[in-house]
């Protein structure tokens, strides 16, 4: 029979990057002056379950390569060895050399050699002390012309499910009937009234009259070697050998005393043997070249809620064609109802589907307790990894795109951010500093937090760094929030010398990027002493945004609703004169500077001066802004539409998006807007900005 | 028909041997671990178990032991699915009363083959 083993690869794989995943965390979990039983079995059940399934389906670089690992292991399980640190770096990094195999091999592709090579020569130190040495098996090339077996089973062999005749109906499969004589020794059969049925007092002697290797027959008896006595002894001519003139017994079992000559009572066994089939070969897996797709797995609640929502969405919709069908001007208060149903079935409809592509932060977050140790090691400091709120959702392209930025969040951290032990330790502080990732939810946003107890930013260094590399006017006086932005601009590294770990040319700019390309932000709070926290906000998912329609001149544009702080209205008297055009405005305790959307776009040949504004304060980069509009619209949410794939980049603009009534609308990208205060101080006119 | 206990915490194994049992024939039952599978054992009657050596919350060392003190699983062929470098648990296997072993890896034929010395 030939089975396809293929079909069970991909369960091997899922299977075997989930052992991969356990065997990580619980090796970074583990303490190893402190080793609990458990973790290190857990461990090596995972490694003994990969190796398995690997000989398994045919995965030998895999499965030899986890055999030593194994092996390491069951020595710290069965206590022949003690765990060490070195040995915990040793797993882990096989852990991740068996990753990047598996996904080798689920491509179709060849594994890598050097590297499991490499560390399999490590492993082959720490287990012999010394470079491997190639093992050959000892093969039992013996070959006689015929054997005499003799089996004399302990009186229990019957207890282990093993039963001689089955044995014996084997061994003629192998040797065939014509060469297999069996004789049965009855002498130990005690009377039958104190005869226990369940316990074995027969014995045997069976002469296999035909040339085979040992080992082919030794297979037959190997689950009973040590529940018998049982001794080889080679037979010296097939026609003419009989017990009295064999030669010296192979004996497996030292204890070849006490086999006594047999009577013959009884023949061969009755049942007619069955010529047992040559095994096939090995069924060869065809190579399939198994594109993996991405995918998501989404939770069977969510899955009803949107079945459910569909349900009610073809009710509201059998209801409106009823509705349609004869249809009079007495029935709109009907027609209206249903259309707000309809609304809000879509609605709920959207959210459900949103919330499919909607993941756990955790996801994103598991990485870095491997990455922290690593680093750590590689620093020398000793860092603890807090997470919280690691079930906060969000949509599955954010957290991919996050994912970069947050690591080189935490390496900054951990490289500039945290003292070494002895600063630590003379500042009063505990040895082993700790970075806290912190997800959660504030409005529409996600905020993700990556902190750190270390020095804080170090204001002078900043802004003298900042001035020598003309980042800042000489003169700028600035407070330590704003310096702390510095950090954010181009070309800007504090390193007092570029380190392995971070300053590698890709600084804070690029992070903040990369945020910003996501609609997020980023800013950073820092106290000396204490440490510095850098907040990432970012909107839960790309497709969709919570929109306030406003109105300037004959266009319409579109606020992100999170970043509006408050729309009022004020008289052109509570504005203030600054330079050029431009206005700040008081607004309780602060002055904002004030915007005129009509003047940034150029959408008014001279802009007259109205004395009641609509002014709506917005939020961005940590700023607040004034933005002059003629009117405000409804709310909305908006599909998002890239303006870059479809158009081209346009200053101040995020994106666009289609209206109720077929209308393009653009979406105000609020943080270029506030970035753009300075430059535009004087009227513009219909510049070439013009949307 | 024969009916067989299979019992391994690794899914893609148990899929296997489950699928290359079925397809010979055989009736088979699928268990996680050992807890199950003597769950399993004590409302059913098997023919032969089939048991994986390291798993969670009962090994197979465990689960052979418990099941020889059955009445029922006296005397039924118990294999234990283990690896060559294992040799001492082997030993612990047979002391806990099994019938033998397959040595991993194994394929569908060697499987098939195996069983056969211990059924009928």
């Amino acid at each position: 029979m030939s089975v396809d083993l293929s079909q069970f690869h991909q369960v091997f794989f899922e299977e075997s990057f989930e052992g991969l995943d356990v065997m990580e965390s619980q090796l970074l979990e583990m303490d190893p002056a402190d080793v609990d039983d458990e973790t290190v079995n857990t461990i090596f059940r995972a490694a003994h379950s990969i190796k398995g399934g690997a000989g398994t389906f045919g995965f030998m670089p895999i499965s030899e390569f986890t055999h030593v690992v194994e092996t390491l292991l069951d020595e710290i399980r069965s206590g022949q060895r003690v765990m060490q640190p070195e040995y915990v770096d040793l797993f882990l990094q096989s852990v991740d050399c068996l990753r990047g195999m598996l996904s080798d091999m689920q491509q179709g592709n060849e594994p890598e050699k050097e590297r499991p090579a490499q560390l399999r020569a490590e492993f082959e130190t720490i287990l012999h002390g010394a470079a491997p040495v190639a093992e050959a098996a000892p093969t039992e090339e013996e070959k006689g012309s015929g054997w005499l077996i003799r089996l004399t089973p302990y009186p229990d062999l019957l207890r282990t499910g093993n039963e001689p005749f089955r044995m014996f109906r084997e061994l003629i499969d192998i040797v065939g009937e014509e060469h297999c004589e069996i004789e049965a020794d009855t002498s130990k059969l005690p009377e039958f009234t104190s005869l226990n049925p369940e316990e074995c007092h027969l014995a045997w002697q069976i002469r296999v009259t035909r040339e085979i290797p040992l080992a082919d027959i030794k297979v037959v008896f190997e689950w009973v070697e040590d529940e018998c006595d049982l001794v080889y002894e080679p037979l010296g001519d097939v026609a003419t050998a009989s017990p009295e003139e064999t030669a010296p017994a192979v004996s497996d079992t030292s204890d070849a005393e006490g086999i006594q000559v047999p009577e013959k009572v009884a023949a061969a066994i009755a049942e007619t043997p069955k010529k047992s089939a040559e095994p096939a070969a090995p069924a060869k897996a065809p190579k399939k070249a198994n594109a993996e797709s991405s995918s998501i797995r989404v939770s069977i609640d969510k899955v009803d809620s949107l079945i459910n929502m569909v349900g009610e969405l073809v009710i509201t919709q059998s209801m409106l064609g009823q509705l349609g069908q004869d249809f009079d001007l007495s029935r709109l208060a009907k027609l209206q109802e249903g259309l707000s149903q309809l609304e809000q079935n879509t609605r709920e409809l959207q959210e459900s589907v949103m919330k499919i592509r909607m993941m756990p932060i955790s996801f994103a977050f598991s990485r870095f307790p491997r990455l922290v140790r690593d680093l750590g090691n590689q620093l020398g400091k000793k860092v603890n990894l807090v997470t919280l709120g690691e079930q906060t959702e969000l949509d599955k392209t954010v957290m991919e795109k996050i994912s970069d930025p947050l690591v080189h969040l935490v390496r900054n951290s951990m490289d500039h951010g945290l003292e070494t032990t002895e600063k630590r330790l003379a500042a009063g502080k505990s040895a082993d500093g700790t970075i806290t990732l912190n997800a959660y939810h504030q409005g529409g946003n996600i905020v993700i937090e990556v902190a750190d107890d270390g020095a804080g930013l170090n204001e002078e260094k900043i802004l003298k760094k900042a001035m020598e590399k003309g980042l800042v006017p000489e003169s700028a006086n600035l407070t330590p929030e704003e310096i702390h932005q510095l950090v954010f601009l181009p070309g800007f590294s504090t390193a007092d010398a570029v380190s392995d770990i971070s300053g590698r040319g890709v600084g804070m700019d690029v992070v903040r990027r990369n945020i910003q390309a996501l609609n997020g932000s980023i800013e950073v709070r820092s106290s000396r002493g204490t440490g510095s926290t850098f907040i990432i906000r970012l909107p839960l998912t790309l497709a969709i945004l919570d929109g306030q329609l406003v109105q300037v001149c004959e266009a319409t544009y579109i606020f992100p609703l999170v970043s509006i702080v408050e729309s009022i209205q004020i008289s052109r008297r509570s504005l203030n004169h600054v330079t050029g055009s431009q206005y700040v405005m008081q607004l309780r305790d602060e002055y904002i500077p004030i915007v005129r959307l009509d003047e940034i776009f150029g959408l008014r040949d001279n802009v007259q001066d109205i004395d009641e504004l609509m002014l709506v304060v917005v939020e961005g980069d940590n700023e607040k802004i004034g933005i002059v509009v003629d009117d405000l619209l409804g709310q909305q949410q908006v599909v998002i539409k890239s303006l870059e794939q479809n158009y081209t980049k346009v200053s101040g603009i995020s994106g666009a998006t289609i209206l109720g009534d077929g209308t393009v609308a653009l979406i105000i990208d609020i943080s270029s807007i506030g970035r753009n205060i300075t430059p535009v101080k004087k009227h513009q006119g219909k510049s070439d900005q013009a949307a | 028909m024969v009916s067989i206990l299979a019992v391994d915490d690794s899914a893609s194994m148990r899929q296997m041997v489950s699928f290359t049992l079925k397809g010979a024939g055989y009736q088979v039952r699928e268990a996680v671990d050992g807890v199950e599978a003597l769950e399993i054992a004590k409302n059913e009657k098997f023919d032969l178990v089939l048991t994986d050596v390291n798993m969670p919350n009962m090994n197979g060392i465990e689960l052979v032991q418990n099941l020889r003190q059955q009445e029922n699983y006296k005397f039924v062929p118990m294999l234990m699915l283990t690896t060559e470098s294992a040799g001492d648990m082997k030993m612990q296997g047979k002391a806990a009363g099994a019938t033998g072993w397959i040595v991993k890896p194994f394929n569908p034929d060697q499987l098939l083959s195996t069983i056969k010395r211990v059924l009928g």
